[in-house]
């Protein structure tokens, strides 16, 4: 606290000058430190009387609200440390949604329809928010399952576009349910159903999207292969994906017919992650994000897991830790052609992020 | 399956990548339905930038619609009945259930309960 009133001393007087008469009050935001008794509050808010704010003090609606944050980090007593590791003053300027009360509102439990595996809510509007969405933005989700990130995508202002390889979870439903919702039914739930696009049905590495179609932001949390397994179009049959190119029924081609099931086969999250980046760099216009989520045992050489391409800069990591294993969400930017990043293809890292076999060993 | 999709998608065949005929499909034996939506002039505007007017004619006229101009008009943003017939065409109109061909290599794919299905059967697939 000492820094920042050092700090706050050398140039208030111009800070505050075009405040110093209208109606004002003071906040003491904190994160992860005990909430302080109302005196502890008015200590730390006295100790700013040389500002000389000469306005009234006005508790609701005041004309500018003045904020001190602190930030503190837990002890290995799970108790937060008696001082703060940092602290900042300054003129609320505005709020983020999560004031407005979205990460309740977008509660999966208040959706309408929504699956074992829906991302959740926090998160999922965090990663739009760090993915820049904007208005009239065109946002694509290639692993868009129940739908979370089109969903906040959505909140934000995008246009929102998403394919899957799994039918079922785009038509909706859940077993038993009589009346079957879908993802565009919660887009109808929370009053932005001019901001959804619409569902294909797509295994994401046989692309059906034209190639000079110019996608603003990709956000998405590829299948690590727990709950859902990775999978793409194919069968590692030989022999009877011959058979089925030869199959005739009724005269027709059975893979031509309406009630065809295309088989599917497994794939790596090596190698979906590879092909999630070139699809990207490909897509993005300068400046453009894609942000996903990745997996990986905590003794893993993680930094060596994480995929590259060249003409993506990798600006964020950040880690949310679960039980000897923990996910990232990767932000990367478009970046333009004075950029010379290195690619780093599974080939490369020569190390695989064998996440779902690792997980299902318990991490052993 | 919004009719605006049918601008953004090709055949996922990656050996029709090549061929300009694997864009757009061909629409063939297509249910549609209308679903309205508020009108919003300067969203069409702003998605005029992406789509690829050739396309767009030759997919209205698979369905039917053969009043959109060849070519595309110039200052749109001024032309409210064109906008609205856009508006009507590309986010109003669905397509339920339908056929869609490639006119490169003959793949069909199938839109079934409003969603179109880009899977490959496992010798189109790699």
């Amino acid at each position: 606290m000492d820094d920042v009133h050092a700090d706050v001393r050398t140039r208030y007087e111009k800070l505050t000058e075009p405040y110093m008469d209208c109606t004002f009050k003071f906040e003491v935001v904190e994160y992860q430190g005990a909430k302080k008794a109302k005196k502890e509050q008015i200590r730390i808010i006295d100790s700013f009387k040389y500002l000389g704010l000469r306005g009234k003090i006005r508790l609701s609606n005041p004309a500018q609200v003045f904020t001190v944050l602190q930030s503190y980090s837990i002890e290995a007593d799970l108790c937060p440390r008696s001082e703060p590791d940092y602290c900042w003053f300054g003129r609320q300027v505005g709020l983020s949604a999560r004031s407005h009360g979205i990460v309740d509102r977008y509660e999966i439990a208040k959706r309408p329809y929504f699956g074992t595996t829906t991302f959740e809510s926090e998160l999922s509007l965090v990663t739009c928010n760090l993915a820049l969405v904007k208005e009239g933005q065109l946002v694509y989700d290639p692993f868009v399952g129940t739908g979370s990130f089109a969903l906040a995508a959505g909140h934000f202002g995008g246009y929102t576009f998403g394919s899957d390889i799994d039918f079922l979870a785009l038509k909706g439903g859940r077993p038993g349910q009589k009346d079957i919702k879908r993802l565009k039914d919660n887009f109808k739930h929370y009053g932005t159903q001019t901001k959804f696009g619409d569902v294909l049905c797509m295994d994401f590495t046989n692309s059906a999207l034209r190639k000079d179609l110019i996608v603003d932001t990709i956000v998405c949390d590829p299948p690590y292969g727990i709950r859902e397994g990775l999978r793409v179009c194919g069968t590692t049959n030989l022999e009877s994906a011959k058979l089925t190119e030869n199959k005739l029924i009724d005269g027709e081609k059975a893979f031509l017919r309406r009630e065809y099931v295309q088989p599917k086969k497994p794939c790596t999250l090596d190698f979906m992650l590879d092909d999630l980046l070139r699809f990207s760099a490909e897509r993005l216009p300068v400046g453009g994000r894609l942000c996903f989520w990745m997996p990986a045992a905590d003794d893993e050489d993680i930094p060596r897991l994480i995929p590259q391409h060249e003409k993506l800069e990798l600006i964020y990591v950040l880690e949310q830790s679960f039980y000897r294993w923990s996910r990232r969400l990767l932000v990367y930017v478009k970046r333009d052609g004075s950029y010379t990043g290195k690619t780093v293809t599974k080939e490369e890292r020569a190390h695989e992020n064998n996440f779902r076999e690792r997980y299902f060993n318990r991490f052993i | 399956m919004k009719f605006l999709t049918t601008n953004f998608v090709k055949c996922a065949v990656k050996s029709c990548d090549a061929s300009e005929k694997s864009f757009p499909l061909k629409y063939e034996e297509c249910q549609l339905q209308s679903e309205e939506q508020e009108f919003n002039p300067a969203f069409i505007v702003s998605m005029l930038d992406r789509i690829d007017w050739d396309a767009l004619v030759s997919v209205a006229a698979d369905l039917g619609n053969r009043s959109i101009p060849a070519e595309k008009p110039e200052n749109i943003e001024q032309n409210e009945a064109l906008l609205r017939e856009l508006h009507s065409l590309l986010l109003e109109t669905q397509i339920v259930e339908g056929k869609m061909m490639c006119q490169n290599c003959g793949h069909i794919y199938y839109i079934k309960d409003s969603i179109p299905n880009f899977l490959l059967p496992p010798h189109l697939a790699n």
